[in-house]
């Protein structure tokens, strides 16, 4: 598949590889911001290229793993309310809320369907129109223009039985908090790829300058990942700190114009909690007022109640990147992809469902059996 | 520290009702297994944890095996649900080793059933059943209220006379033994969806459900020693080979840039966000072979249409008993784990 | 989120107007309706990179030949400076 292939290709890896080998002379860490992102590197077990020097921490870009508790709860009340139908992409089902998820909401009978965009949402919406169609509106930057033209159609064409559950989340308040907790320890960034896609880098400037960090918006291939790491260490090496474009292919500095005003005439910034975190000013989106009609959390205003995170589970200091996972002590114990503690161990990109997957199991003897790549 | 019970369906730590996932043949199909069904009726054939029981009657030696088809859409492109129904009993029976023979099928059909689609339901297993060169001696019928069925639910068991000298079970896998995969992968969950989630292809995606037991026996009247035989159906690739990893106890490596995918299928894969590896099939297999037979193996299975693009995949090893690790195109590891549940597609 | 796909636009419908601007996609054989409202400049024949049914971006392939360009010369260099 053309724009996909060429960027998993070995060779071109491996050379890659020795570049960022030759180039780094200390140790660094680097924090990848999107869960897309994340799962590329587990997936292709990038970290096994890259030199002992660098260490990859996994960001909270996986919004999967930083809905609130709240949100799902109030997910699945709805979902429980007759003449529902909750849509929802895939990525989301798995995550528990306080007591169950919406699998679970589903098991139990409520009408629980999984979709490939909004549209799809409201396309049911236009055929059921005796039921109440609601689509549960999770992501950063990239999904809302998506949801965004959903909403503006479904006012444009009076479609009054559709109406969305909104848990955008932005990720340069996310980067700036993360940066401004005393023990924040990366000194370089991967930015999201389809997020500047959409809203372009010019945000990231001004972070860059204000920490003196690099930020790399960086692709999603297996290549696209290490070019990101490479021109990130040279900056590093070098002392600069700026924010360039890897993903010259798809990302220009001022990202995608029309995108950007249908989101802006949707929807606007609001303060949001962020699972594990807690809530960071200015960093998420809200339906304008134009639009209220279709925030599901007003159509269907149910309590859930406020729902403290499981005590053991230590999602919000991994999702800053401040712990590993197997630092975590119910790591692969009490916490698995089977029994899960917190979202980061469901999600298959959260961080810690990455490391179990990937056998960094200290619990379960030796990791020196797994098969590791060659050097050089 | 106080215990938070956090219901996940996808993992369901407690046990207290069935949830989709449990069908998905993945790890809590597994755990179905072996917390309901293995206490309750534990024996050596069951112990075996194999496609089929391999049964001795007085030195006849018979295998014996039964699935049930529950697919939706009935109908779908290359088959319906009898097409899966003849051939997946089929196929369980050729991955003991044994020539099917005989089968007997169940219908469970729902009021209101149109009679012209279960008549084309029954078409295709007249014909699915003469190709596999199988008889289907013996059935049962029973229609149940509307809204308390899919339209059809079909059983099939299904007899066959062992051929293989040796027993074809997980337990005989050997480390250093080759993986071969019969052909391509994921055509068969991909035809499904794309009924489901309306996609469209240039050349359609048909469903690769088909017979295997011509190139099983033609592996057997090779001589090939064949260890291990497992048809690929729900929970695709990775899901067989972690089950035999875990019933032999040995550990498995493969290689992701040698296991075949058609680009239309995997084109597929990334608009849904699902992994191929993962997907499910209809008429593939994977063979252990000793090393030293691979080759000929191969040679064997591709000169058979069904089989034509077989392909070696990995080998067994002794290190990490259980475990399946894959090398990533760009040489890197991960640890191809059995799914949970259901894979759920992915946008993120 | 962020798994956007690349294709090929095959069919572009635009009669009703920018916003419902929507073509038939082409990724590796397979082919889906996508919205192209938010690439207004996208024309037959052109990548674009999908995420939820919608395009997000053309892909400039000028721009996705450099990385290889830079190391087949990386490549040569090492060749030069040997092992």
């Amino acid at each position: 598949m053309k724009f996909l292939d060429e960027y998993r290709e070995g060779s071109t890896a491996a050379q890659l590889a020795r570049s960022i080998r030759r180039t780094v002379r200390r140790e660094w860490t680097l924090m990848e911001v999107c869960g897309g992102q994340t799962h590329t590197i587990v997936k292709s077990g990038l970290t096994e290229l890259l030199p002992a020097e660098i260490t990859l921490v996994h960001g909270p870009g996986c919004p999967v793993c930083v809905t609130p508790v709240e949100l799902i709860d109030k997910a699945i009340a709805i979902a429980a309310l007759p003449r529902t139908i909750f849509c929802s992409f895939g990525d989301m089902l798995r995550v528990p809320g306080s007591s169950k998820s919406l699998l679970d909401a589903k098991a139990s009978g409520a009408d629980v369907r999984i979709v490939y965009s909004p549209l799809d949402a409201l396309k049911l919406a236009r055929s059921n129109p005796s039921r109440e169609v609601v689509f549960f509106a999770v992501g950063f930057e990239t999904t809302a223009p998506a949801n965004a033209m959903a909403v503006w159609q479904a006012e444009r064409e009076g479609i009054r039985n559709f109406s969305v559950l909104v848990a955008h989340v932005l990720v340069p308040p996310a980067m700036e908090a993360i940066l401004g907790s005393p023990n924040c320890r990366i000194h370089g960034f991967l930015a999201a790829g389809h997020v500047c896609a959409v809203m372009g880098w010019e945000e990231y400037e001004p972070i860059s300058r204000r920490w003196h960090v690099p930020i790399v918006v960086t692709g999603f291939e297996p290549l696209d990942l290490l070019e990101g790491v490479q021109m990130a260490v040279a900056q590093l090496e070098e002392g600069r700190a700026e924010v360039e474009n890897q993903y010259r292919r798809a990302v220009r500095r001022e990202g995608n114009r029309p995108a950007q005003q249908r989101i802006a005439e949707v929807f606007e910034i609001a303060p949001r909690a962020w699972r594990g975190i807690g809530e960071i000013p200015a960093s998420g989106l809200r339906l304008r007022e134009r639009y209220r009609w279709f925030d599901a959390e007003q159509r269907f205003p149910v309590d859930v109640g406020t729902v403290p995170e499981p005590s053991e589970c230590i999602a919000g200091l991994v999702l800053q990147g401040l712990k590993k996972p197997f630092e975590c002590p119910a790591f692969g114990t009490r916490c698995t992809p089977e029994t899960p503690l917190g979202a980061p161990m469901v999600s298959s990109e959260g961080a810690c469902a990455a490391y179990y997957l990937y056998g960094r199991r200290p619990h379960e003897g030796s990791e020196s059996e797994l098969p590791s790549a060659a050097p050089g | 520290m106080k215990e938070v019970n956090l219901s996940c369906p996808v993992p369901r730590p407690a046990d207290d009702c069935i949830v989709l996932a449990h069908g998905g043949g993945g790890k809590l199909t597994n755990q179905l297994i072996e917390r309901v069904f293995l206490p309750a009726f534990w024996c050596a054939p069951l112990g075996a944890r194999h496609d089929g029981a391999l049964l001795n009657l007085n030195g006849l030696r018979l295998a014996f095996t039964t699935d049930s088809y529950v697919v939706r859409p009935l109908v779908f492109p290359g088959g319906t649900i009898g097409d899966l129904a003849v051939n997946g009993t089929v196929n369980d029976l050729a991955m003991c080793g044994a020539r099917p023979l005989y089968l007997s099928a169940g219908f469970i059909l729902e009021e209101g059933l149109p009679m012209e689609l279960l008549r084309t339901i029954v078409d295709s297993m007249r014909t699915a059943a003469e190709s596999a060169g199988v008889q289907l001696v013996t059935g049962d019928t029973k229609v149940v209220d509307k809204g308390k069925g899919d339209g059809v639910f079909i059983n099939t068991a299904g007899i066959g006379a062992v051929k293989s000298a040796a027993e074809i079970t997980p337990a005989s896998v050997r480390p250093g033994d080759a993986i071969l995969v019969s052909g391509d992968l994921g055509a068969h969950g991909v035809a499904i969806l794309s009924v489901r989630e309306g996609l469209e292809f240039e050349a359609p995606i048909e469903s690769d459900t088909a017979p295997l037991w011509t190139p099983v026996e033609a592996l057997l009247e090779a001589g090939i020693e064949i260890h291990c035989l497992r048809d690929l159906t729900r929970g695709g690739l990775a899901s067989a080979v972690n089950e035999i990893a875990g019933a032999a106890h040995l550990g498995m490596q493969l290689t992701e840039s040698a296991v075949p995918v058609r680009e239309v299928v995997r084109g597929a894969c990334e608009i849904l966000g699902l992994d191929s590896l993962y997907v499910a099939n209809e008429g593939r297999f994977v063979a252990f072979v000793p090393e030293q037979e691979a080759a000929h193996a191969l040679d064997i299975l591709r000169g058979i249409s069904i089989s034509a693009n077989a392909a070696r995949i990995g080998r067994v090893v002794e290190s990490h008993p259980g475990i399946v690790t894959l090398e990533s195109r760009i040489g890197g590891h991960r640890v191809l784990d059995m799914l949970s549940g259901e894979q759920l597609p992915r946008i993120c | 989120m962020c798994l956007a796909v690349p294709g090929k636009v095959v069919s572009v419908v635009e009669e009703e107007g920018l916003n419902f601007r929507r073509g038939k996609v082409d990724f590796g054989g397979v082919q889906k309706e996508v919205c192209l409202a938010y690439t207004p400049e996208a024309a037959i024949g052109d990548y674009i990179l999908v995420h939820v049914g919608f395009s997000l971006s053309v892909v400039d392939e000028a721009e996705a030949q450099k990385i290889f360009e830079a190391l087949r010369e990386m490549e040569q260099l090492e060749e030069l400076e040997g092992p």
